[in-house]
């Protein structure tokens, strides 16, 4: 109890007398700045992963090619889920006696239940969003239709044995990213009025789909019962089946907001580092006197422990409260550009931030407050007699570990983590060696020095330990401004640049291979370049090195889904233009003996390796070849892709339909009409608004990331403080005496802006070759990006730092000069 | 078995001899000395600047160890005692004033008093610190902190520290070194009524012989050697 109350009371005293206010701050900050990354990025997640759910219209998708058990919507109820039904189905419409093969989705009245459904009353009206399905009698269709048809609003069109009336056009559907491929344009209707067009028979192909949206527990929930009770015809789609480039665009913006809140975290371990210093320094004489007066070490420290913790516990809980405050600002400030409701956080962030803030004061501060009880009582009698400082490597250690806790924690991915580890160690051993011979070489210049240019030498070379740490608390600062003020700008920039403003927008699909030529004429004579017309072969994997795919053998839901499916095989001559060979060589000449090039992603998922032979089946016949090379592909370029891919000789022979993509501008929509008009059997996808959806989502991660932004600047001005700081009893104490052996007002100040610009040189110096060798890191190896750094990054680094930390440093030392020595003395003393 | 004379002795030293090994190499600080104090008695310890009686308080107090010999602090030998042990026999038991005051400047004139009392889970800590406030006249300062205080007021609030827990011997280092020479008398005076009030050793360090002489017992220290002043 007495530990208890003597804490308390010590914690108490030591927050009213200011001791702790830097410290406490700076855990406040470092708290705050991972709850509101936390508590935000958590919203942000979501909302992301909402939004990606939008591409299935629900968060979770039952897809069956037969009428699925009343068992699976009785569950789904009973689990609390919002449910809808789509059917869809090809068929033909009539309009004015013509007959065109249509796409049919017939919809329930509670679709969509993620996402919104997109209209035009016609071709030339805004966009607005669907509040109800098609009602009784109307259509829904997509606006090439009326082109096919030459039809226009109001006009009616026959499907099966009832007529409708085209009453708006479908811009974008939800769920249209879950299925490329669609064959045919859209024609919408009501569910109820599938029975009257007599289409939908026991025999038709039809695709069933149920629909669930809520809470994620409950989606999980249904998902474990589901799953073991499905029919061979069913399959569970979510948001993780969705297509590549979605899963690409997630996860960026995802590490995007990793990399953000971990830099915050890091510079405010500087910033820990730094008050630590001070702190030890002034509870020294404390702890001096209370072992004079009988206090045990032991008992210092656990009382020190002891307050170490509420600390972290009420720092931690100011720091939570104020990260919740500023993430609903700033979710606010950002409404127009994040989805209209982002969800409430998890409260999982909370457990982060108190974690946080106790490895960040344990890592960067306890091993020199640990050895504050071990300062001699005779310091009250002999006062050089400090707190033995840890050795370096204790210190070194301490901090590694807590660096490396929080970045991995942070982080949550190791390779992300470990290049990040590494940058961050490489750069502080580089601004502790780079510090130390500034420091030396100041001490060489301040012999040939003279007046107060010897005096802002001197203060740098009198004290190597500060300097040493506020070059570094100065340069983390500083690099972490740069690194988000304009490596972020570089490296967003460049992520952008990955979806040029010309990405293929139109796939073709369904080429017969006697269209090819005609078909080449056609684009060349609208100036459209394609991507190239590539064959496509049908064929289901049934052997890996003669042992057959059995897709219940994998682990991985995925692998089990690739597995059972149909690959989309083709052949060719040379890779596509981003795809790379990481493993293996493609190969040479049409002659090359027949052989696969395998995607790395699914080779790892499949447990494909170099060498492995793979056997295609095609209806009724087999082929098989060696794997010999694997290729990383770049899914959101949208050029055509395929996951496998033969040598010709592998696949030549086999019947193929070929299948290209290119960039159609908007004024270029008639091109598509003729085109489908001439090619009746081609089929044209519209992939634009799916693009703009990817780009949407690409808009806000980098929304999110500027917002996390303004923590890691805050965390940058905290250490520079603290590192001015740091420094400022001894300055003080140095300048009274100065003061009172006559140095004038403006020598003193000459003299700290001399010491702080020399410093702020160094520190920008350091920060700017930091943040280019974490950029270029970043960049290379885990975004793929290959771009050069602005010279701005060097402009504003070094010259930044020599002028703002100059300036910070006469304005701390304004107060020293005005004020009388004899007072600054007495304060010391 | 402990004689009565023993009982009666606070503190004592024998053969104490302290060596530092400085830029020089080894400086003989303490040579060979004794030296006993007994309950009640007040001692004054003359001597130079830089002639080691700083040294010879901080051992006799047990706040440093000594290169050979003994001390004796109510009659158990601080010999092999490590810091943790010699502080718990310190606790509640001795008193310091330092020429410097030490007092905390975070805490105000009454918490400073109250630190010792803490320190030993005392429950009538308050009552106890504020009596001894009372004692050396400063009541009204309790809330001050050491900043707002003169440096007579300080060495009082200081003195309150270290007669607080009702300590069996006071250590003091130069307690006027830092004052005028009114201010400087006035503390004196105060020590010693406080002393004979609460029945306490006193070891005086000075270098002031008119302050020494309100002593019991005059002892010069020079060469590292103790002798008697009569």
């Amino acid at each position: 109890m007495r530990i208890w109350h003597f804490a308390l009371l010590g914690l108490w005293r030591e927050w009213r007398s200011g001791e702790l206010r830097l410290l406490s701050f700076s855990l406040i900050l470092a708290v705050a700045a991972v709850t509101s990354v936390g508590f935000f990025t958590d919203r942000v997640e979501q909302a992301l992963q909402q939004q990606g759910n939008e591409l299935l219209a629900a968060d979770l998708v039952i897809e069956s090619s037969n009428p699925l058990a009343d068992e699976f919507q009785l569950q789904a109820e009973a689990d609390g889920l919002s449910l809808a039904h789509t059917l869809s189905f090809p068929s033909v419409v009539m309009g004015r006696d013509e007959p065109q093969l249509v796409q049919v989705k017939a919809v329930d009245d509670t679709y969509p239940l993620r996402g919104q459904l997109l209209l035009r009353s016609d071709r030339d009206s805004p966009v607005t969003v669907a509040h109800s399905v098609p009602a009784t009698g109307k259509v829904w269709i997509a606006p090439r239709l009326l082109v096919l048809l030459d039809l226009q609003p109001g006009d009616s069109i026959s499907l099966g044995e009832s007529r409708f009336s085209i009453e708006q056009l479908v811009e974008m559907e939800p769920d249209q990213g879950g299925n490329l491929f669609q064959l045919a344009p859209r024609v919408m209707l009501n569910l109820q009025e599938i029975p009257a067009t007599g289409l939908v028979t026991a025999a038709s192909r039809v695709n069933h789909r149920l629909l669930l949206a809520g809470p994620p527990e409950s989606i999980a929930l249904f998902r474990a019962w589901s799953e073991p009770r499905l029919p061979d015809s069913a399959r569970i789609l979510s948001i993780s089946d969705a297509r590549p480039e979605f899963r690409n665009a997630l996860e960026r913006g995802s590490r995007f907001l990793a990399l953000a809140a971990l830099v915050t975290v890091l510079v405010t371990g500087a910033a820990v580092a730094l008050s630590t210093r001070r702190l030890v320094e002034r509870q020294s004489d404390a702890v001096a006197v209370m072992r004079c007066l009988g206090a045990k070490s032991g008992f210092l420290r656990n009382s020190l422990i002891l307050r170490l913790l509420l600390l972290v516990l009420l720092t931690g809980l100011v720091g939570a409260a104020t990260g919740y405050l500023a993430q609903t600002v700033l979710a606010n400030l950002l409404g127009d550009w994040l989805s209209q409701s982002l969800p409430p956080p998890s409260p999982r962030p909370l457990l982060t931030g108190f974690a946080t803030g106790a490895i960040t004061l344990f890592g960067f501060a306890l091993p020199p407050l640990l050895n504050l009880p071990n300062v001699s009582p005779l310091r009250v009698l002999r006062r050089e007699l400090g707190a033995t400082p840890p050795g370096p490597w204790l210190l070194g250690l301490s901090a590694f570990s807590a660096l490396a806790l929080l970045i991995f924690w942070e982080a949550g991915e190791a390779r992300l983590a470990a290049t990040l580890l590494a940058g961050v160690v490489l750069l502080l051993l580089v601004l502790s060696l780079l510090a130390l011979l500034l420091i030396r070489i100041a001490g060489r210049l301040q012999q040939r020095a003279r007046g107060i240019q010897r005096f802002g030498l001197a203060s740098l070379s009198r004290h190597p330990g500060t300097t040493l740490l506020q070059v570094c608390g100065f340069g983390l600062g500083i690099m972490a401004i740069l690194l988000l003020a304009v490596v972020r700008v570089d490296l967003l920039s460049a992520w952008e640049n990955t979806l040029p403003a010309g990405a293929p927008n139109r796939f073709l699909i369904n080429i017969l291979p006697e269209q090819l030529s005609e078909l080449e004429a056609f684009l060349k004579q609208n100036s459209i370049e394609s991507s190239g017309l590539h064959p496509m072969i049908r064929g289901r994997l049934s052997q890996i090195n003669g042992q057959p795919v059995i897709p219940e053998a994998y682990q991985n839901p995925r692998a089990q889904r690739l597995a059972a499916r149909e690959f989309n095989l083709s052949w060719g001559m040379q890779p596509q233009s981003d795809n790379q060979i990481v493993a293996g060589q493609w190969w040479r000449g049409e002659a090359a003996p027949p052989q696969f090039s395998v995607e790395k992603g699914i080779a790892e998922a499949l447990g494909i390796e170099l060498g492995d032979r793979l056997t295609y089946r095609m209806g009724d016949r087999s082929f098989s070849a060696p794997v010999t090379s694997l290729r990383t592909v770049k899914w959101d370029s949208f050029n055509v892709n395929f996951f496998v891919m033969g040598s010709p000789a592998t696949l030549r022979n086999e019947s193929a339909t070929y299948i290209t993509s290119f960039y159609l501008a908007p004024e270029q929509e008639i091109i598509a009409a003729q085109l489908i008009k001439r090619f009746s059997s081609v089929t044209l996808l519209d992939v634009s608004a799916i693009l703009a959806q990817v780009r949407r989502v690409m808009d806000r991660g980098s929304a999110a990331v500027e917002y996390i932004f303004l923590f890691t600047l805050a965390a940058g001005l905290l250490v520079l403080y603290a590192g001015i700081l740091a420094g400022a009893e001894a300055r003080s104490h140095e300048s009274a005496i100065l003061r009172t052996l006559g140095a004038a007002r403006r020598q003193l100040l000459g003299a700290a802006a001399i010491e702080f610009a020399l410093l702020g040189l160094l520190a920008g110096l350091l920060a700017s070759i930091g943040a280019f060798i974490t950029g270029q890191l970043l960049a290379r190896q885990i975004f793929q990006l290959d771009y050069a750094f602005s010279p701005w990054l060097w402009v504003s680094g070094v010259g930044g730092a020599t002028l703002g930390i100059g300036l910070a440093g006469l304005l701390s030392a304004w107060p020293l000069v005005i004020r009388p020595p004899l007072q600054s003395l007495r304060r010391v003393e | 078995m402990a004689t009565t004379e023993n009982l009666n002795l606070q503190v004592q030293a024998r053969d104490l001899q302290k060596i530092v090994i400085g830029p020089t190499g080894k400086l003989t600080i303490l040579e060979r000395l004794d030296l006993a104090v007994h309950a009640g008695e007040a001692v004054a310890i003359l001597g130079a600047s830089g002639s080691g009686k700083s040294t010879l308080l901080g051992l006799l107090a047990g706040l440093d160890e000594a290169t050979a010999g003994e001390v004796r602090l109510f009659d158990k030998s601080l010999t092999g005692m490590d810091e943790d042990a010699r502080a718990a026999l310190r606790a509640g038991q001795v008193g310091f004033v330092f020429q410097n005051f030490q007092l905390l400047p975070t805490l105000t004139a009454l918490e400073n008093i109250l630190l010792p009392l803490e320190l030993t889970g005392n429950p009538q800590a308050r009552r106890e610190a504020l009596d001894a406030l009372h004692q050396v006249g400063l009541t009204q300062r309790a809330d001050h902190y050491p900043r707002q205080l003169s440096g007579g007021e300080q060495q009082r609030i200081a003195i309150a520290r270290a007669i607080a827990p009702g300590p069996k011997i006071l250590f003091a280092d130069e307690p006027t070194g830092n004052l005028d020479q009114d201010t400087g008398a006035q503390i004196i005076q105060l020590i010693l009524t406080l002393r004979k009030q609460i029945d306490v050793a006193l070891i005086l360090v000075t270098h002031d012989a008119e302050l020494a002489q309100q002593c019991d017992r005059r002892l010069l220290l020079d060469q590292g050697r103790l002798e008697d002043i009569p």
